[in-house]
Formats: C-alpha cells, sequence, structure tokens
C-alpha cells in the first residue's frame, strides 16, 4: 500500500501506486452493478447451501431442508411416463397379436415402443434394425429357423432357444466330428452334398457319396431335400441364407462342432405388452409371414 | 453548459449537413444521461404520427382476434403461430416447420423494403412505425396527461418528494404498467387460441409458462418505453449505426435549412429581418425532440426522423411572420444547391432505389412464387442403412427404405409408392405393414406426416452395382405424380 494517495492527473483516479515502464494502474473500483451481482451470487450459494444437497460426509452427506433428491426426482419422472403410457400398455396387453394388427392406432404405438424395446434389449446381438450378424439371423430376411408368423415370433421372444427354461425352443445338432459320430472323408462329403442342394457342388461323385451319409444322419431334422424344419429350428439348407456361412470350410465346421446357438427367454425380463409390442416390430421388420 | 457548447460548435457549420467535427474529449467517454422532457406538439407531422400509432397498436391488439374459418380440425385464428403443434397460420397460408424459409423469404422482403424506403425518405420506420418509437411515444402522451407539460414535468422531478408527487407519479407508472401487461398480454395470443387464452388467464388458469411470457414482455414494455426510451435507439439498436450505408446526397431527411436560419439570433418583433437568418433561437425544435438533439447541428445519429420539430419550427415562423418549413423534409443535394441559390429537384430515381426496388420486387416475386407453387405433399425417404440391404432366399437383394409422406391438405389422402429408374427396372415393391397401408395405396392423415416402410427386391443378377440410382414416386388417387425422391438401392460389392 503505498502510503500517499497519488491522483492521476488525466482521469482523477488514484492509482495504485504500481509503475511498469512509467505506466502506472488506476485503482479503479468495480462497476456497481458487477459488484451487487457478485454479492447475489454468494447470497445465493449460501441460501442454496442450506435449502439442497450440499456437504459431503464420510459415508452421506448433507440432504438440504428442503429434501430435494435428484433421484427420487428422476424415478417419479418415470413414473409419470409409465403412467401416461400405462393405458395404452394396458390395450397391448389385453389385446391379442391379431387385434393389434388390425387396430392403427395400437400398431403404431407397438412398432415405435417395440423399436425401442427392440434397441435396448436385442439390439447387442440382432443388430439396429434386426440386421443380424455372424450366428445372430438377420430379422428382416424372409427366412425363419423357428417360424416368421406373428405368434411364431412372440414364442420365440417370450421363451427363448435352447435355455433352462423348459418352454424355451429345444433341439441339437450332434457334433459330428468332435464326437466321432462321421469321420473327416464322411464330413467333406457331406459338405460337398449340402454344398450341391444350393447348386455349388464341384464334385458331383463325392457329393453322391455324401448324400448317402446325409440321408442316415441329417434328414431326420433337416428334411429329404435339405429345405430344414421349423419345429426343430433346423436351418433350409438349399437357400441363400447361411447363419454361420455357406462357404465350404464353414459348413464343414458346422458340421464338425454343431452351432445350437441360443436366445435367452425374455419372460420374466420383460413385461407381456412389450413382449407382444417387440414381436410386432420384428414381424414388420421386413420378413414377417 | 450545453446551450453553450452549441453555440460554440454552429459556428463551425457552414452548410447543412457538414459534419461536425468533435475532438476527442481527454476525460472519461462516458456521458450520463440527459433526461428529456419532450414538449407537446400539434401540426402535420404530428398528426401522422398520432394515426400511425393509432394504426400500428390497432394492427397489434386486434389482429389475433380475427377469426378465419379453415374447416374442421384447425384452429380459426386468422394469425397464429401454433407452437405445440407446429403450424403456422397466416389467413389462407399454413406453412410447417420445414417451411420456415417463408419467414426467411418475408424478413428479407422487411429488410430491402426498409433500404428502399430509407434510401428514399430517410428513418420514417424510426420516426413512425417502430415499436419502439410507438410504444414511446404512447408512454409519452400518458405521462403528459397525468404530469402535465414540459415545464411541470421538469418541476416536479426537481421537487422534494410530496403527497402530491407521489400521487402523480403513482398514477403514472400504474398506467404505463397496465399499458405494459395489455402489450405483454396480447403478444400471447399470436400464439395460442385468443379468446380461450383469454379466459385461461384472467382465471388463473394458464399455465405458468405463458404467465412467465406475459411477465416478461409487460416488463420488457415498461423498462423499454418507460425509461430506456432514446437510449434504445442511440446505443442499443444497430439500425442507425448502419442506415448510413442507405442514405445519400439525395435522400430526405429533417433538415435545418442552415442558408435561410443563419446567422441566427433573438428577433424582438418590430425589428429587421435584414442581414440575419430566419432562426429566432427559441429551441422549440429542441424542446419538443423526443430524442432530445438539437437538429440545427445537421444530420445525427440520434434523429429518429420523427419531424416534430418541423412541426416546432412552424409554429414558431407563423408567428413571427417568417415563411414555413425552416427545418422541412429535404435532400443534403438541394440544400447545397439552394445556399448557392439555384432550385435542386428531388430525384427519385437513382441507381441506389432502382437496386433495392430490384431487389424487393425480385425477393416478392420468388416469394409469390414459392407460395403458389407450394406442393402440398412434401416426400422424405430415409434409406435404410442398418441393414443396408438384406439377401432373401432365393438370393435376390432387398432393400427398405422409410418413406414419410405430409400431407398438407386438410382431408384424409391416399398415396401410391412406385419406385422409377432403368437400373432397376425390374424391381418389385412392396409397403410394410403399418397404420393407414392397405395394399399398394397408404393413408395419411389430414394435417399430418405419414410413415410407411417401402420395400424393393430385385434379382441378384439385376444389381449390377453397389449403388444404383432410384427415384421414389408417389401419384395421388387419380394417378397423378405429386412428389419424386432421388435415393439409391443398394447391393453387395461385386458383380453377381
Amino acid at each position: 500500500m503505498p502510503t500517499k494517495i497519488e491522483k492521476d492527473e488525466i482521469s482523477g483516479q488514484q492509482t495504485t501506486g504500481h509503475e511498469w515502464d512509467g505506466i502506472k494502474e488506476l485503482d479503479t473500483p468495480m462497476p456497481k452493478w458487477w459488484l451487487y451481482t457478485f454479492y447475489a451470487t454468494i447470497l445465493f450459494s449460501a441460501v442454496y447451501f442450506v435449502l439442497f444437497p450440499s456437504v459431503p460426509f464420510v459415508n452421506s452427506y448433507f440432504g438440504g431442508i428442503l429434501g430435494y433428491n435428484q433421484r427420487e426426482d428422476v424415478a417419479r419422472r418415470m413414473e409419470e411416463a409409465a403412467a401416461e403410457q400405462a393405458p395404452f400398455m394396458q390395450r397391448v396387453a389385453a389385446a391379442t397379436l391379431e387385434e393389434i394388427r388390425g387396430n392403427p392406432e395400437l400398431l403404431t404405438y407397438a412398432q415405435i415402443g417395440g423399436r425401442i424395446a427392440f434397441n435396448n434389449n436385442c439390439a447387442p446381438c440382432h443388430q439396429v434394425g434386426g440386421a443380424g450378424a455372424r450366428g445372430y439371423p438377420n430379422l428382416a430376411d424372409d427366412d425363419w429357423l423357428w417360424g416368421g408368423r406373428l405368434e411364431d415370433i412372440h414364442k420365440t421372444i417370450q421363451y427363448g432357444i435352447r435355455n433352462s427354461d423348459e418352454r424355451s425352443r429345444q433341439s441339437a445338432m450332434p457334433r459330428y466330428g468332435a464326437d466321432r459320430i462321421l469321420d473327416q472323408k464322411q464330413i467333406g462329403e457331406v459338405a460337398e452334398y449340402v454344398l450341391s442342394l444350393s447348386g455349388r457342388a464341384e464334385d458331383a461323385e463325392r457329393a453322391a457319396r455324401g448324400a448317402q451319409v446325409f440321408a442316415e444322419q441329417c434328414v431326420a431334422c433337416h428334411g429329404e431335400r435339405g429345405e430344414g424344419n421349423r419345429e426343430l429350428g433346423a436351418p433350409d439348407l438349399t437357400n441363400a441364407i447361411w447363419l454361420y456361412g455357406g462357404d465350404r470350410r464353414s459348413i464343414v465346421e458346422t458340421i464338425y462342432n454343431a452351432r445350437n446357438g441360443a436366445m435367452p427367454a425374455w419372460e420374466g425380463r420383460l413385461d407381456a405388452a412389450t413382449i407382444k409390442m417387440l414381436s410386432v416390430y420384428v414381424h414388420a421388420l421386413g420378413g414377417g409371414e | 453548459m450545453k446551450a453553450a457548447a452549441d453555440e460554440r460548435e454552429h459556428e463551425d457549420i457552414v452548410a447543412a449537413g457538414r459534419p461536425k467535427v468533435v475532438e476527442t474529449p481527454a476525460g472519461p467517454l462516458y456521458a450520463s444521461r440527459v433526461r428529456i422532457y419532450p414538449r407537446g406538439i400539434s401540426g402535420f407531422y404530428r398528426n401522422i404520427k398520432w394515426g400511425v400509432l393509432a394504426v400500428c397498436l390497432a394492427i397489434y391488439y386486434v389482429t389475433p382476434w380475427i377469426r378465419f374459418d379453415r374447416g374442421p380440425g384447425a384452429p380459426d385464428q386468422a394469425v397464429l403461430l401454433d407452437i405445440t403443434n407446429a403450424r403456422g397460420y397466416f389467413f389462407w397460408i399454413e406453412i410447417w416447420p420445414q417451411e420456415i424459409y417463408y419467414l426467411t423469404g418475408l424478413l428479407l422482403i422487411g429488410a430491402v423494403g426498409l433500404f428502399l424506403v430509407s434510401s428514399l425518405f430517410g428513418r420514417l420506420w424510426c420516426g413512425y412505425t417502430c415499436p419502439q418509437t410507438v410504444w414511446t411515444d404512447l408512454f409519452m402522451l400518458v405521462e403528459r396527461w397525468i404530469e402535465g407539460e414540459r415545464h411541470q414535468r421538469m418541476r416536479l422531478d426537481r421537487a422534494p418528494m410530496s403527497a402530491a408527487k407521489f400521487a402523480r407519479k403513482s398514477a403514472k407508472h400504474a398506467a404505463w404498467l397496465l399499458i405494459s401487461l395489455a402489450t405483454g398480454g396480447a403478444w400471447i395470443f399470436y400464439f395460442n387460441d385468443a379468446p380461450t387464452t383469454m379466459v385461461e388467464v384472467l382465471t388463473g388458469q394458464s399455465s405458468l409458462k405463458l404467465y412467465f411470457f406475459v411477465g416478461l414482455f409487460t416488463a420488457t414494455t415498461y423498462v423499454l418505453a418507460g425509461f430506456a426510451r432514446e437510449q434504445v435507439c442511440t446505443y442499443m439498436c444497430p439500425w442507425p449505426r448502419f442506415q448510413a450505408a442507405m442514405l445519400d446526397e439525395q435522400t430526405l431527411t429533417v433538415t435545418y435549412q442552415a442558408w435561410r436560419g443563419e446567422p441566427r439570433g433573438k428577433h424582438k418583433q418590430g425589428d429587421s429581418w435584414e442581414g440575419r437568418g430566419d432562426c429566432v433561437d427559441c429551441r422549440a425544435c429542441i424542446a419538443v425532440c423526443p430524442t432530445g438533439i438539437d437538429i440545427r447541428d445537421g444530420m445525427q445519429l440520434e434523429c429518429i426522423g420523427c419531424g416534430l420539430c418541423i412541426d416546432a419550427c412552424n409554429d414558431i415562423m407563423g408567428k413571427v411572420g417568417r415563411p414555413r418549413e425552416l427545418i422541412t423534409f429535404a435532400t443534403l443535394a438541394s440544400q447545397a444547391e439552394r445556399a448557392k441559390g439555384h432550385e435542386a429537384p428531388y430525384r427519385l430515381l437513382r441507381p441506389r432505389t432502382i437496386i433495392y426496388a430490384t431487389m424487393l420486387v425480385a425477393v416478392s416475386g420468388a416469394m409469390l412464387a414459392a407460395l403458389l407453387l407450394r406442393a402440398d405433399v412434401t416426400l422424405t425417404v430415409i434409406r435404410d442403412r442398418l441393414p443396408l440391404f438384406v439377401t432373401l432366399s432365393d438370393g435376390s437383394i432387398r432393400n427398405g427404405y422409410t418413406v414419410k409422406i405430409g400431407n398438407k391438405a386438410h382431408e384424409e389422402r391416399e398415396f401410391r409408392v412406385l419406385l422409377d429408374g432403368a437400373a432397376v427396372a425390374g424391381a418389385e415393391v412392396s409397403l410394410g405393414e403399418a397404420a393407414g397401408v392397405s395394399g399398394e395405396s397408404v393413408a395419411v392423415r389430414a394435417d399430418s406426416v405419414g410413415t410407411v416402410r417401402v420395400y424393393a427386391r430385385l434379382e441378384r443378377a439385376a444389381v449390377t452395382a453397389e449403388s444404383l440410382p432410384v427415384d421414389i414416386v408417389l401419384l395421388d388417387r387419380t394417378g397423378r405424380e405429386v412428389a419424386r425422391e432421388r435415393t439409391v438401392f443398394r447391393g453387395p460389392a461385386g458383380r453377381p
């Protein structure tokens, strides 16, 4: 602090007494409006500290005298949203799948709600839009392992595939190579025959030998002409769609180790109305029957 | 002090309009506001200003109450910006949010129109029609009614607080607040159905949001028209700053005819007018000025071009028996000529005005054409990105598109969706299951957007490239094409 108050000649303002290379700093007071705004914010923070959660303790915190809690706020808003949806959800729950299809309002609601539920629950495996991935069926095409009618899809979602729920869709392909049911040569021949079903065989003689093995081992599930069986989730081997790859190497690998993909049961995880909405949504992805 | 300074400066002004030379002051640049007490005046320009004020206020308050029948299911308010339902109604025009460019066009017309008017007649907008001017004028009128004329108001402000002063001041602020409340209240009617909103607001049943906006516009009206006044024009508004680019020496502005008025001086009845100007230095022009300036200093940023000083001066000129229009609407060029004793005609046609007029006609024409050719159907195609395409069991390729059809008509309409393009000639089209879809056609409800999934299937052999151009075409019930949107058909890489 300078002992003598020095006034600037031009502005008449007093200086701080600091000088740098002949330039002196004016001791200009804060603008009043700024200062009062600043005091107001201090006052605001003090009030806020008392009213709202503020001081953290070791295992808890001071919750504020208003008792406000963001977590409760979110929960309340979720409840409000659910309450607004409730009339629709009740109607969806009460209606049959065909009734939902026939009612424009419910159909739109189910398709939008189904999309949200799908993206939250199904998209990790089946991808957004049901695009699918290797081992996870594409839900937008016209090939269905367990059936593509609305009620088939509903049942698959409800109980799942090859899981611990006894109502789930069950079937198992033997591990022909790993369990030594067929030898390497036979597996190669069956693969050749399977390729021939979609017109891609390179060796007709091997394919003919494979046909015999196929007749003994595979027809029970995949059918005499390899057309598949939806009761057992046995894929159609004659078409262009291959869940685990349609090249020779992938087919050999499938026969050797089997695949037996699984899907969880969603009953119990999702409510009945959501499962219905999911069914309607998946059915409308493009391949519904 | 100020008057003396003004006197000194006047000597520097040789011809009207010559810019004032202002020396950079040594002290602080901040100047406290000098309170302005405009005197009441009557006359030609004042009458025009009252008329414009009445018309502007009437338009503002009455417009939301005009009804316009649009049939069932649509609001019957002629001018309504329905934010909740995202529709703008202007009599027979109805715009959707996607058509906000109509608003852009309107603003363009407004801007170019303002340029044209400004280059021809100066700041008519500022002086007569700007809301700041209109409401300030209204507030000043109320002030004059309650607190009296200029000298009475000045005396009242200087007087110590008393019961009488408090009563007058309270009455004035109450009246101002009432006007502000009516202004803020009318604002919300442009965004909500006026009759129902009026009842709701008055009975306390309206939403907090609406009360907030009423309060907000009440507060801004009260502060801007009651207190900020000419400071809005001088310090806040950008228009005075760049209007200089619109004006030229042929623009009509409020002008003190210095060649006639100078040298000024007090004049006693019976004195000769020889060797002196007509200006008797009565300062009436300053007393009536709503921005408190001296028009005799020439063209100034603060001048809003209202012409009240003309009325004031004409009044005085009549009394002292000199010709009227010492202060008048005139151009810089004409003043320069008259100072030399010549007459100068007013030139309406100048490159500047021709360019502005051409722009105005072009923009208005484009807007009118856009409005007349406005389609009542919109088509938006969103190609599926996941899956990009689907291989079907027979090997053919299918693409999915989400097609959004906006039906701007007030009736439900049916559309057919087709695929058009040489590359996809054999494509098979089907519509996804959705509300309104039946077979090949989709019904879209009145004044809404319908969404439908469109699937296009093409034999693998026909998919000759990763991306094939394709148009999605919308036909109405009669088979007429109403909309078309270009997109692509995607397939696997490599030739089949």
